[in-house]
């Protein structure tokens, strides 16, 4: 049947029902509103952690020396085993799925000294690669530490950003010259400002990076506070992990299979666990929003009840007229449709200002940092629609079949 | 064209039944103008609604243009409705929120008619009933008669075998129902078959044969008059 008929019969009949009608569009209009908002709100969270998750660095492995907890070759249970620069040499060496690897130490409570500014904060010496596998991207103007730097144990220092203010405030830090414990190094750049949600020893932007070579040197260290390494696809990380054990194993003289030999914080295994977890908050507010949207779609199908019992007479006179029961019911399935597509495409304008209008608030510190940048997406606009498509169908097809149903003479009698 | 043979109509309402047809025997020819009349409850509404083909007999034969009605689905019945049979009733039952136009349309659009076709036929037929000037009124702004007349328009559109108006008058002053007397004469006198229920002597008056249904039987007028 002609479905411009139908259409133009009810938007005329829309004047009749205008009050009834418009409350259960905005019915629908609020069901997706909140389906919007709430999957947009979990995408714009998933990004955001995302981003923070990536301010540690993506695909690394950072690991600790233990202690052993196996006799081995004769030798006792309870050894500490701790790392050195040579084992960075040998396993960037032998094992080529390590695409990155720094040695990293660790000294804590320095104190830094600018003009008549004094901080003690932390400090850690590194190699170069951590620009790219801890994320230690200088802003503009700067540079990370080198390998000349490296060779020459320069003393040069890579102020995190916080601390960079802290110390210069508003003024230009770099190519200054601020004293490390009483030593004096030069500033070679500064901390690009970074969102960074997981840490160890503190966040990046409050410390100072130098030379490995230099710390070494000043401090007379001989062992490492740790290693990190990238490695170059997710998949290939347990493989690597292992190789690390046999290495390591075979210097330090540990069983491979001993697991306390070597701590390891794996951001790898915790970004799945993350992920997965991040899939089902998303999962569980488009459950909430499908819930809202499915108290709405009651509303429609109960105003198509109505509807139906309202125009029992009508029905009957167009059956008299020589209607299908198909007719009848395609009608009552239009107009439910039409109902869910008004109200659904109001519903998802509304959205998009708000979410337009939230994404423009400056927010850069807190909780909202992570909430503040809700996200519509393909997906979210696909899942909608075909939330409200189904809605729309279930609403006006228990209704529809009632009305097929109608025996013509009875509704023919009833006026 | 129609024939009905010991058509009976028993309604079940569950611990009574009731008998609203016991019988009838009747045969109308192509082209008759004819009335059925009885007091309330005599069962004539129940008969319009079986020749109507929107009810079927709980016993008996019941053959329309040839075909044996009780044999067909719900489908067969509503094509048969849509394309043999033309209804106009008491109270015009007009979808009100509906032009002139778009109420006689609506027959041809359950026929799946095309639109250009259907423009030709509406108008055709609103200028027959003398509603050319009247096509994009509401029924809420005719007068009765005028409403009358756009369903019986709506009545002709799909050129039915048969036209079957309850108290077509009912609710009309009687000048008006006096036009649409005289419209439904002149429908006759072009070829066309009318039945028409009523208890109005006044209508059944215009008409050559005249049937008496009392209690669910027929009581004379079976045969044909003319």
């Amino acid at each position: 049947m002609s479905t411009w008929y139908l259409f133009r019969l009810f938007t005329r009949e829309l004047k009749n029902q205008k009050k009834r009608i418009w409350l259960t569009v905005s019915g629908i209009a609020w069901g997706t509103l909140s389906i919007i908002l709430l999957l947009s709100f979990g995408e714009g969270l998933k990004r955001q952690l995302g981003k923070a998750d990536r301010g540690l660095g993506v695909n690394i492995v950072i690991m600790y020396g233990g202690q052993t907890s196996q006799v081995y070759q004769g030798l006792p249970k309870g050894r500490r085993i701790r790392f050195t620069d040579e084992d960075v040499a040998m396993l960037r060496q032998k094992i080529p799925n390590i695409t990155r690897i720094s040695p990293e130490y660790d000294l804590y409570g320095t104190t830094m000294t600018y003009g008549n500014k004094t901080l003690t904060e932390r400090v850690t010496g590194v190699e170069p690669s951590f620009e790219e596998m801890r994320t230690h991207y200088p802003d503009a103007g700067g540079r990370f530490i080198n390998k000349i730097d490296v060779e020459q144990r320069r003393r040069v220092i890579f102020l995190g950003n916080d601390l960079k203010d802290r110390l210069f405030g508003d003024q230009e830090a770099i190519g200054e010259i601020i004293t490390v414990n009483n030593i004096p190094f030069k500033v070679t750049g500064v901390l690009k400002r970074k969102m960074q949600m997981s840490m160890y020893g503190g966040p990046d932007a409050a410390k100072g990076t130098i030379p490995a070579s230099t710390l070494k040197a000043i401090e007379g260290r001989t062992y490492l506070s740790r290693i990190v390494y990238q490695v170059n696809q997710t998949d290939y990380a347990p493989a690597v992990k292992k190789e690390v054990f046999e290495i390591l194993g075979q210097k330090y003289r540990f069983d491979p299979s001993d697991d306390k030999a070597l701590r390891f914080w794996d951001t790898i295994e915790q970004r799945k666990v993350a992920y997965n977890m991040l899939i089902g908050i998303q999962v569980f507010l488009g459950l909430i929003g499908g819930l809202t949207l499915l108290i709405a779609s009651v509303g429609v199908a109960n105003i198509m009840y109505v509807s139906v019992k309202e125009r029992t007479h009508e029905i009957g006179v167009k059956r008299a007229i020589g209607a299908k029961r198909k007719h009848i019911k395609q009608q009552f399935i239009l107009e439910a449709l039409l109902i869910a597509i008004v109200g659904g495409t109001i519903g998802t304008a509304i959205a998009l200002v708000l979410i337009t209008a939230l994404r423009g608030i400056p927010v850069s510190e807190g909780p909202l940092e992570l909430l503040g940048k809700p996200t519509f997406s393909l997906t979210i606009a696909l899942a909608t629609a075909i939330i409200l498509g189904i809605v729309g169908l279930a609403a006006g097809f228990f209704p529809a079949r009632r009305a097929a149903k109608v025996d013509p003479i009875e509704s023919l009698r009833y006026e | 064209m129609i024939h009905m043979e010991e058509v009976t109509r028993i309604f079940d309402t569950g611990k009574v039944q009731v008998k609203a047809l016991r019988g009838i025997d009747l045969e109308i020819d192509t082209g008759e103008l004819l009335a059925i009349m009885g007091p309330s409850g005599s069962g004539k509404s129940t008969l319009m609604h079986i020749m109507g083909c929107l009810d079927t007999p709980t016993s008996g034969k019941y053959t329309l243009d040839g075909e044996l009605i009780q044999a067909l689905s719900d489908n067969e019945l509503a094509d048969i409705r849509n394309e043999k049979i033309g209804f106009v009733f008491q109270s015009f039952n007009l979808l009100p929120y509906a032009s002139a136009y778009e109420n006689v349309e609506l027959p041809l659009i359950f026929a799946g008619i095309s639109a250009k076709r259907r423009h030709q036929k509406v108008t055709e037929l609103l200028e027959r009933v003398g509603l050319a000037d009247r096509m994009d009124h509401k029924p809420n702004e005719l007068s009765g008669g005028q409403q009358q007349r756009v369903a019986i328009a709506r009545a002709m559109v799909n050129n039915p075998r048969i036209i079957m108006a309850d108290e077509p008058t009912g609710n009309l002053d009687s000048t008006s129902g006096e036009e649409i007397m005289n419209l439904f004469r002149e429908l006759w006198k072009a070829g066309n078959t009318i039945v028409m229920i009523t208890h109005d002597p006044v209508v059944s008056d215009h008409c050559p044969r005249v049937v008496h249904l009392k209690d669910g039987l027929i009581e004379n007028g079976a045969m044909q008059l003319n």
